[in-house]
């Protein structure tokens, strides 16, 4: 009885994370994206500079017509975006916290299924390209694919070099070994990770699947209320997932001062300011053209990850 | 910067920069509704019309470039000053109305009014919902008066204005009659002195 009621209260804790942090993102890119553009955002919703923006918008989502084209592959469009969606709640199921198992649940292989289900998530956005019936949304959905083909690689690399510093595939593994040092030893793997990480959930400056001057809004043009908000939503979820995984990863999780006792907000601030560098480079770099997205993918990012796996290997052999 | 420019990469960092050191200036949103604009002075935002000045010259009707001004008056006749003379007849104002639709605030009708019955207005709220409701009539441009700034101040050394300075010489000249006038009373000699000076101020004047 006690076992089932620990799992059903982790279950909810990591659903309720799963629906308030990405909403805090969201206002935090709404404010934060305001005023490095000398504006000030949202300032009425909810009275208090707008704090409730993205709670009217879900508001207004919901009570938008659900339309499906007529051309389109029902089953396949309606379900896109719960695949995009559910994915990172399951990563978030496996992410610690904190220490003394401050988790959803522990995973031996951890590091495996994080990244593994983190590519299901794209496949959303594909199925949604191919079913929309509707070239701009196919050319999305291509873009997309081939994005996660250029970016899946050195973001796996990046991940086996921290695999193989700690010795282990745990995530809550990864982080008890955690040293200061491992910072600076995995800097470039932690720069390239988090740099595929982007490309990934096609954040800018890597958003050209969803250029909106291009191509409308990629595989989500045909998309209109509750459906089109779960993109955003998963999008959202997907910026927390990653940062909170660099920080696990490279960043040495709830390590810090007065970890014993509060080390859970280690991880939190460490996951917030990532957020909000994420939110920074959106701010201020342009969107990366199609060839210069693939160029950067395969003669930048695969280079270096190769040449950290070297050094994690090198530097690995000498201390033992 | 400029050591720094040839360094790969240091162009990312600036931007990332200039949007952080964005993020920490005052945002230049203005917050309207909220809170009224600062608007410079001399603003012109609608033509306020001080109609007891107006005397129905039509000046303002016929500078108007895209004719949005519409007069219309009749005449009334008084009887005359002392008994015997001629009647005296004068415009009274009917109807003063500006259609803002057509108005391109280029401010002419206030420079050609001689009789000073128009101003400029730094009112601007007055938005309506059907083009038609844009013609405002003269109790609407009368209410605007109230809102019309005081004239700017003269710069310290200007030239005092004309009708300060007439107003100024008559009060003297009434202040001097009577000094003479009791003058006069004390030493009832001295009369064509006066008439003298009194010619003069005439002649300046």
């Amino acid at each position: 009885m006690n076992d089932t009621l620990d799992v059903v209260l982790r279950l909810v804790a990591v659903l309720v994370v799963f629906l308030v942090l990405p909403l805090l993102v969201g206002q935090t890119e709404h404010k934060v994206m305001a005023h490095m553009q000398g504006r000030l955002g949202p300032m009425y919703a909810g009275g208090f500079h707008g704090w409730a923006q993205l709670v009217a918008d879900g508001v207004k989502f919901a009570q938008k017509e659900d339309i499906v084209p007529a051309d389109a592959d029902r089953r396949v469009f309606q379900l896109a975006p719960a695949v995009a969606l559910l994915p990172y709640l399951l990563v978030l199921i496996v992410i610690p916290v904190g220490p003394d198992g401050f988790v959803g649940q522990t995973v031996d292989a951890g590091l495996i299924f994080v990244l593994a289900v983190m590519g299901v998530g794209v496949l959303g956005s594909l199925m949604a390209g191919w079913a929309s019936a509707n070239k701009f949304s196919l050319l999305g959905g291509l873009r997309t694919a081939a994005q996660l083909m250029a970016y899946e690689l050195p973001m796996l690399l990046t991940a086996a070099s921290v695999a193989m510093a700690a010795g282990t595939l745990s995530l809550p593994g990864i982080v008890d070994g955690y040293h200061w040092w491992w910072t600076p030893w995995q800097l470039v793997g932690g720069v390239v990770f988090f740099t595929a990480g982007l490309a990934e959930l096609q954040r800018p400056p890597f958003d050209m699947p969803v250029a909106d001057s291009e191509i409308i809004f990629g595989a989500y043009t045909e998309y209109t209320g509750l459906r089109f908000a779960l993109f955003l939503l998963a999008e959202y979820a997907g910026i927390v997932v990653l940062c909170a995984l660099t920080t696990v990863l490279f960043l040495g999780g709830w390590h810090g001062p007065w970890s014993g006792s509060a080390g859970w907000v280690w991880t939190l601030v460490k996951t917030a300011l990532l957020a909000f560098v994420v939110i920074w480079l959106r701010v201020s770099y342009p969107r990366l053209r199609e060839d210069q997205l693939q160029k950067l993918a395969w003669t930048v990012l695969i280079p270096l990850s190769l040449a950290q796996i070297a050094l994690t290997g090198v530097v690995k052999v000498v201390i033992s | 910067m400029a050591p720094l420019s040839g360094f790969p990469g240091s162009g990312l960092a600036k931007g990332l920069a200039v949007t952080l050191r964005t993020m920490t200036k005052r945002t230049v949103t203005a917050q309207y509704p909220d809170a009224l604009p600062e608007l410079p002075p001399r603003s012109r935002g609608v033509i306020a019309l001080f109609e007891e000045n107006c005397t129905v010259c039509m000046l303002c009707a016929r500078e108007c470039p895209d004719w949005c001004i519409y007069i219309d008056s009749h005449k009334e006749t008084a009887p005359p000053a002392a008994p015997g003379g001629r009647e005296r007849s004068r415009n009274v104002l009917d109807r003063f109305a500006i259609d803002f639709s057509l108005c391109m605030y280029c401010g002419i009708c206030i420079e050609v009014c001689p009789f000073d019955a128009l101003f400029w207005s730094p009112e601007f709220e007055y938005a309506e919902t059907d083009i038609l409701d844009l013609t405002h009539e003269r109790d609407k441009l009368r209410d605007w008066m109230w809102t019309v700034p005081a004239p700017p101040a003269l710069d310290p050394a200007a030239e005092e204005p004309k009708e300060i300075a007439a107003a100024r010489k008559a009060a003297e000249k009434a202040a001097a009659a009577a000094a003479a006038a009791a003058e006069a009373e004390s030493e009832p000699g001295d009369r064509d002195d006066r008439d003298d000076r009194d010619d003069q101020e005439k002649g300046d004047a």
